[in-house]
């Protein structure tokens, strides 16, 4: 047999556009695999021109699942570039709607996306391995799971009057106010929706345990971790300062998200619209790092909340203290996230303060430049503006979660492919390449901002790179 | 009678309209008893099937060669094709890139962007689809329904395919329409 090449496209339950192509050597051997992020929609480009307070309502349309992110890191680049610092009650109440979209973007992704292949099987039906397979094989945690990523939601839709792109953050603040009786909706729903996420955890952990060999060989990457931390290196997820760790759990770097330019830099590949970050002292790839939920459960020492607090101790455990490096792991770090976040709201919610009308600074003092730094549920996001005299924009830069994860999925998609794809390819194993991807949980609409979406293909190539044959799947 | 069959895919978009289908949250359940959801992004079928389906929903503007075969293979084999969202009606957001030149957004893009290291070069990698003009939809192939809203309220989406699913023609006017 020649060589060839197989195409998963699109990959599914993620989101956004990608294909993943696989080079297998004359003995059917996997000799290389590729990630090819698809989409580019530029959105460093055409904001220039717009004005700095339309950036919170233009980037959000960036990512439709993390709109949340967007509007607050872009409105956080605004308070640095106008000077206009937002008082307490604003920070606050910014953090909670971030918690609000913590909790729907990890609910949505541990019980919709890759929930069905760890409930169900990586090798169940494609016809079925999804949120409907779901609804017919566990209908009550189906139910559960649906409404915890509406507990989210709502949250984010009580403060910014929608769930998805709501309205909400200006520079130096906030323009709505809670209500007496909208935080004690929010109260009365907290325990229900800790209870749903203990149940995911639970899940995983039971996974896990089955799955031990499953999580060894699954793509086992050594990289840095980057993320926020708060002063006692706890896990943080609206503002703090950027630490940076190696693969042995060694901190590297602590610096203020302003001077992010110090440290980081993106690599460019002729195969992928994705960008690749890396720590600009190592280079690439020496300087690879991972964000998200791993990363920043690995980045940080401690979680501040009673509850995470426990789990974080397990997830220390796992070995003995240092990062964990199987990509398998993404998948409990985000329900001990989940429940980091649901604490969360209940601590902002409980303080007095998150009811106050001192919502908004209006001193502003343009000062030309502006960074705004956040974690996504996916990770670190950089917004980087430049205004003349009036405001208006003269360039942008941005720095998407899922970008920094670029080398890791690529290289796990790669990894995956060497170890499962043997033989006669099959389907079970293909969905394993597009599991690689999906335990990152990429959100290419974002990453593609800049760069734009991503579904999978599986192609298979001759030595000449001639396509021999395109496995296509439940057609 | 068979349920009638619903396939959906995104182009150049941000996802936001599919996670408004999502947030009719219980509703989900009702309108997978009413209809069956076929290739969707957030199942694991891929492309719509060969023998075709009722419905086709499409989120997103057309401003790559990869959203061009998404479109058309979607108007082959659907019957009623929807136009989801602004960017999918109207080009949307990504359609603010048609004041610029494809070449000079993705030289910002790649070279001029103050992350990008000095060896930053445009993709041309032939795996890789090739920028076009951001283009609405209906100015690519004819669009039965216009469903605008960024992203539309899931109770109009929910209203307008659980239409669909018993065979009526939605009528979007009034409340359905008044977005915001
Ligand atoms: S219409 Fe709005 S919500 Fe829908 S894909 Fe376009 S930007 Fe996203």
């Amino acid at each position: 047999m020649v060589a060839q090449k197989i195409t998963i496209e699109p990959v599914t339950r993620i989101e956004g556009h990608a294909k993943v192509t696989v080079h297998l050597k004359p003995d059917g051997k996997v000799e290389h695999a590729y990630l090819h992020v698809n989409e580019f929609r530029g959105f460093e480009k055409f904001c220039e021109g717009r004005m700095v307070f339309e950036m919170p309502y233009i980037t959000p349309r960036i990512c439709g699942i993390c709109p949340v992110s967007h509007h607050l890191a872009s409105a956080k680049a605004g308070d640095d570039l106008l000077s206009c610092p937002p008082p307490k009650p604003a920070v606050m109440l910014r953090d909670l709607m971030h918690m609000g979209q913590i909790i729907q973007s990890h609910g949505m992704h541990f019980f919709e996306l890759a929930g069905p292949d760890l409930l169900l099987g990586f090798d169940a039906d494609p016809a079925i391995r999804n949120v409907v397979g779901l609804i017919q094989a566990a209908p009550d945690l189906t139910v559960k799971a649906v409404r915890l990523r509406k507990f989210g939601q709502e949250i984010i839709k009580t403060l910014g009057g929608r769930k998805v792109h709501p309205d909400f953050a200006v520079p130096g603040g906030v323009n709505k106010a809670l209500t007496v009786s909208e935080r004690d909706e929010i109260l009365s729903l907290i325990d229900e929706n800790i209870a749903t996420t203990q149940v995911g955890i639970k899940i995983m952990k039971d996974w896990a345990a089955e799955h031990i060999e499953d999580i060894n060989k699954f793509a086992v990457l050594e990289s840095g971790y980057l993320g926020l931390v708060t002063p006692n290196n706890g896990l943080e997820l609206s503002d703090g300062i950027i630490r940076l760790k190696d693969s042995q759990g060694q901190e590297l770097e602590r610096f203020e998200g302003r001077n992010y330019l110090d440290y980081i830099a993106e690599h460019v590949e002729p195969w992928s619209y994705l960008k690749f970050p890396y720590y600009k002292k190592f280079g690439f790839p020496g300087g690879v790092y991972r964000v998200g939920p791993l990363g920043r459960l690995n980045n940080a020492d401690i979680i501040e909340t009673p509850m995470a607090a426990e789990e974080m101790k397990y997830w220390k455990s796992l070995n003995n203290g240092k990062p964990v490096g199987n990509t398998l792991y993404y998948h409990l770090a985000r329900m001990i996230e989940a429940l980091f976040a649901l604490e969360r709201v209940r601590i902002l919610c409980e303080d007095p303060d998150i009811l106050s009308t001192d919502i908004i600074n209006t001193r502003q003092y343009n000062k030309g430049e502006g960074v705004g730094v956040i974690e996504a549920p996916r990770g670190t996001l950089f917004h980087h503006y430049w205004a003349n005299a009036n405001g208006q924009l003269e360039r942008v830069n941005l720095i998407v979660s899922t970008g920094h994860n670029n080398w890791a999925m690529s290289t796990a998609v790669d990894s995956v492919a060497k170890t499962y794809i043997d033989g006669p390819v099959t389907e079970g194993m293909l969905n394993r390449v597009e599991a690689a991807i999906r335990a990152h949980d990429p959100c290419l609409s974002c990453s593609t901002h800049a760069v734009g979406q991503m579904p999978i293909e599986i192609e298979v190539l001759d030595v000449e790179g001639k396509l021999v044959n395109t496995v296509k799947r439940g057609l | 009678m068979a349920k009638p069959k619903i396939s959906s895919d995104w182009m150049g978009g941000c996802a936001g309209c599919h996670m408004s289908f999502l947030d009719m949250d219980e509703r989900i359940i009702k309108l997978v008893e009413l209809a069956d959801l076929r290739s969707t992004p957030i199942t694991d079928l891929k492309v719509p099937d060969e023998s075709g389906v009722d419905v086709g929903i499409l989120e997103g503007s057309v401003m790559n060669t990869a959203n061009e075969e998404v479109v058309h293979r979607m108007r082959e084999r659907c019957k009623i094709l929807v136009a989801l969202g602004d960017c999918a009606v109207f080009g949307g957001v990504p359609a603010m890139r048609n004041f610029f030149t494809i070449e000079e957004t993705l030289r910002r893009g790649y070279v001029e962007t103050e992350s990008t290291d000095e060896n930053g070069k445009v993709p041309d990698d032939p795996e890789l689809c090739k920028q076009t003009r951001v283009r609405a939809v209906h100015e690519v192939v004819p669009v039965e329904l216009h469903v605008p809203g960024c992203p539309p309220d899931p109770d109009v989406i929910f209203y307008v395919l659980s239409e669909l699913a018993q065979g009526r023609m939605p009528e979007l006017k009034g409340d359905k329409i008044n977005w915001h």
